[in-house]
């Protein structure tokens, strides 16, 4: 059994509610830090512990924290961002519905080593029944004095806000979110100023994902240099990956990063291997933006080293013969799935989430999506695949948000990797007909 | 203060100056001879704030970010948002790169566009048409439907041709800056997404007309001046005219005698100098109404300024070139 931090507790019975939490030993973190500690010795054991941020772009959290502006009399924000909307990506979910209090005594503390006095976790629309249940567990965290006024009888007080977002995409971009929260359309912001100098009402603000912000509790239970030693090199930690696709065990897991991805695939304590005991096909690794692997690139790298489930080791060999942890989102294709097809839902999702803002998302997602559409109808041009490549170059690197890159690379990497179905589609159409969602030419072609 | 150097040319300018006000600097500078390396922009207007960021056809590269932290920028920046450092190096026109990003959201902006320019008021002065133009883009790839929206008159001064709309966002900055009351927005999202004025209200104010002046492409048209005449076939007048309401000066467009529209005098940048009122806009359409101070000078490269095409190879601007280069790299 690898190591658990964050779902230590997951199959103790009442552990949503206050009682069984603290039992559990919930709330220690909150009261270490506010008896014992300084705000920024609880920085400085974040920064010790080499947490990264589990969101998924990965930027050392303690490092975020100290680049908070803190002028002298004006409001600093904490905001937890819960619009956990990658596709593939249900870890914040989970954790959130079955420990809510996991997140709220992250965020006491974390509020605590940033000096905020109100913190907010915006939450995606579609999530309004997890919603409810935060709320229910800060109106407990209320009535237990962990909340609201001089916190277990110190001088730190803090007050947390539950926000439901409309449930965009587009939300998650960290800027995005601060205008929604604001109640202004969810346009991300041009960057600078970043959200640690203007954020929220145009005050510092740090904004977090909920993984991140529950993992700061067993950092500062445990101490910085104790959670350092778990994980592997620059990957500290335990991380929660939401497994789906065509695994017989889809679910939440929380693995040691480090851990080898075969071994997450096929052991029994994950995954449970392939379904019906089909051949591996390729895998999305971090939620639906980062590039698609196929078996023999994610199972090892160029180099022939096994790849692990760390940040290193899934993005080695760069965007050419690698990936990205990303999210967590692990998305398993077994052999039966068409790539062309489940790259054209992906590219009419990011066309439906574009925000319209700057010219090349706006545009060049919707181009993207026509063209794939075309190839999986059966009448694809064989000029469109070089097309799509050079769409999905201009658009990377060109707009203001990550949005754009989002949907660049998983035309790059599924044209990379798999060139030759998306040909196979074009030159034989006939042969795309009446097939059924999932199923690709090869499969037909072996039938 | 700063010192940027931007292709090539150095300047020395106050801290918090963007990089394109700074390549703006370099060539409104008298002694200046050289090309002119400030970036074309189709949402920034320096007199809007927070304008700018949104089309993306500034973005430059910044090779150095400053002399504390020469690292340069990993992605492409938009000029008109980005402040410069002290020793910061940007390159614009000799980068192959940055030419054929811009390149990439030229076609990116022309292609739910609907090239009716042979009926478009705007054609001759259109700035996505100089866009057009200079980065070669005569053919398109995009073989698709456009999108089309439905003609929308806001007010009786003003036509909306959504289909023609870019999303530079500047109407609605006008809006928001420049008259009171936001009438303006943007709806839905994506490629989806329009102008929009609330409910179809009418833009009911002094100052609306400015949103025409501030429309890059032909989205918001005068109608007082719908299919009067090519922009060319007028001739522009700087005159004034005592005004309770605004300063006054404007450019008329004269046909003969007739004054056919009045709008803002424009920079070389293409930007409106003064605001100027409904009332001098679209009911002071009589010569006696004016005082007459002298043609327009043009100096923006549109296709009104005479040998414009002629000029562009005398700018060494040969971006089909520098694209095989990169092409071989």
């Amino acid at each position: 059994m690898g190591k658990k931090l964050l779902l230590e507790h997951i199959n103790v019975p009442g552990i949503e509610t206050l009682e069984v939490y603290r039992q559990k030993g919930g709330y220690a973190s909150v009261e270490k830090a506010l008896k014992t500690m300084t705000p920024n010795d609880v920085v400085e054991e974040v920064k010790k512990s080499g947490l990264r941020g589990r969101g998924g772009a990965g930027f050392p959290t303690g490092m975020k924290w100290s680049f908070l502006y803190k002028p002298e009399g004006v409001e600093r924000y904490l905001v937890c961002n819960a619009d956990e909307s990658e596709p593939g990506t249900f870890k914040d979910r989970f954790l959130m519905e079955h420990i809510p209090h996991s997140l709220i005594e992250g965020m006491i503390t974390s509020s605590f080593a940033l000096g905020a006095k109100t913190s907010y976790i915006y939450i995606r629309g579609e999530y309004f029944y997890v919603a409810r249940i935060l709320e229910k567990a800060i109106d407990e965290a209320y009535a237990a004095g962990l909340l609201g006024k001089n916190i277990l009888g110190t001088d730190f007080s803090h007050d947390c806000y539950v926000q439901v977002g409309a449930g965009a995409y587009i939300c998650g971009e960290e800027t995005a979110l601060l205008e929604s929260l604001e109640g202004k359309r969810g346009n991300p912001r041009i960057k600078p100023p970043f959200p640690a100098i203007a954020g929220l009402y145009g005050c510092p603000t740090v904004v977090n994902n909920v993984e991140t912000i529950a993992t700061v509790c067993p950092i500062i239970n445990m101490g910085g240099e104790e959670y350092a030693k778990i994980g592997i090199g620059r990957s500290t930690g335990t991380k929660l990956i939401s497994a789906s696709g065509h695994i017989n065990k889809p679910g939440t897991y929380e693995i040691e990063l480090g851990l080898p991805v075969e071994e997450f695939i096929y052991s029994e304590e994950y995954c449970g291997g392939i379904i019906n005991g089909n051949k591996l096909k390729a895998v999305v690794a971090g939620g639906s933006s980062v590039p698609v692997l196929p078996a023999h690139l994610i199972l090892k790298t160029e180099k022939g080293e096994p790849r692990l489930m760390s940040y290193e080791s899934l993005s080695e060999g760069g965007f050419v013969s690698g990936s990205m942890l990303g999210s967590g989102g692990f998305i398993v294709y077994d052999e039966t799935t068409s790539i062309v097809k489940n790259l054209y839902t992906f590219a009419r999702f990011y066309h439906h989430e574009s925000c319209g803002q700057c010219s090349p998302c706006r545009e060049g997602t919707g181009w993207m999506e026509k063209i794939l559409h075309r190839i999986v109808e059966g009448h694809g041009k064989p000029s469109d695949i070089d097309l799509l490549w050079d769409i999905q170059r201009k658009i990377e690197g060109n707009t203001i948000c990550p949005l754009g890159d989002a949907a660049a690379w998983p035309v790059a990497s599924a044209i990379r990797h798999f060139r030759a179905e998306f040909e196979e589609y074009i030159n034989h159409p006939e042969k795309i007909k009446d097939i059924k969602h999932y199923y690709s030419v090869h499969q037909l072609a072996g039938a | 203060m700063a010192k940027v150097t931007i292709d090539g040319q150095t300047i020395e300018v106050p801290d918090g100056t963007t990089i394109l006000q700074a390549a703006r600097m370099i060539v409104d500078d008298k002694n200046y001879t050289g090309v002119n390396i400030a970036p074309p922009t189709m949402c920034y207007h320096s007199k809007l704030k927070t304008s700018g960021g949104y089309c993306r056809t500034c973005i430059v590269k910044v090779t150095k970010g400053s002399e504390k932290d020469p690292r340069p920028m990993p992605k492409p920046v938009a000029s008109c948002r980005t402040t410069v450092m002290d020793g910061m190096e940007v390159v614009n026109l000799t980068s192959p790169e940055v030419l054929e990003s811009r390149k990439a959201v030229v076609e990116f902006l022309l292609i739910n566009h609907p090239l009716d320019c042979p009926i478009c008021d705007q054609a001759g002065e259109c700035h996505l048409q100089d866009l057009g133009y200079e980065h070669g883009l005569a053919k398109t790839r995009y073989d698709f439907k456009r999108r089309t929206f439905n003609l929308i008159d806001i007010g009786p001064y003003i036509k909306l041709h959504m289909t023609r709309c870019i999303m530079c966002f500047r109407c609605i900055k006008v809006a928001d800056q420049i008259t009171d009351g936001r009438y303006q927005g943007m709806l839905f999202r994506g490629d989806a997404s329009e102008i929009s004025t609330y409910i179809s209200k009418a833009i009911d104010n002094d100052f609306s007309g400015n949103v025409i002046d501030v429309c890059p492409v032909g989205a918001l048209t005068d109608r007082t001046f719908r299919f009067k005449s090519r922009v060319w076939f007028t001739k522009p007048m700087d005159a004034h005219r005592n005004c309770t309401k605004c300063k006054g000066k404007v450019s008329i467009w004269l046909k003969g005698d007739e004054v056919l529209r009045v709008t803002g005098r424009k920079d070389q940048w293409g930007e409106v100098q003064d605001w100027i009122c409904n009332e001098c806009r679209f009911e002071k359409k009589h010569v006696n109404d004016w005082v007459i101070e002298g043609p327009t000078h043009i100096d923006r490269h549109s296709v009104i300024s005479a040998n414009h095409y002629e000029n562009l190879s005398s700018l060494k601007l040969d971006i089909g070139k520098q694209q095989k280069q990169l092409n071989k790299k």
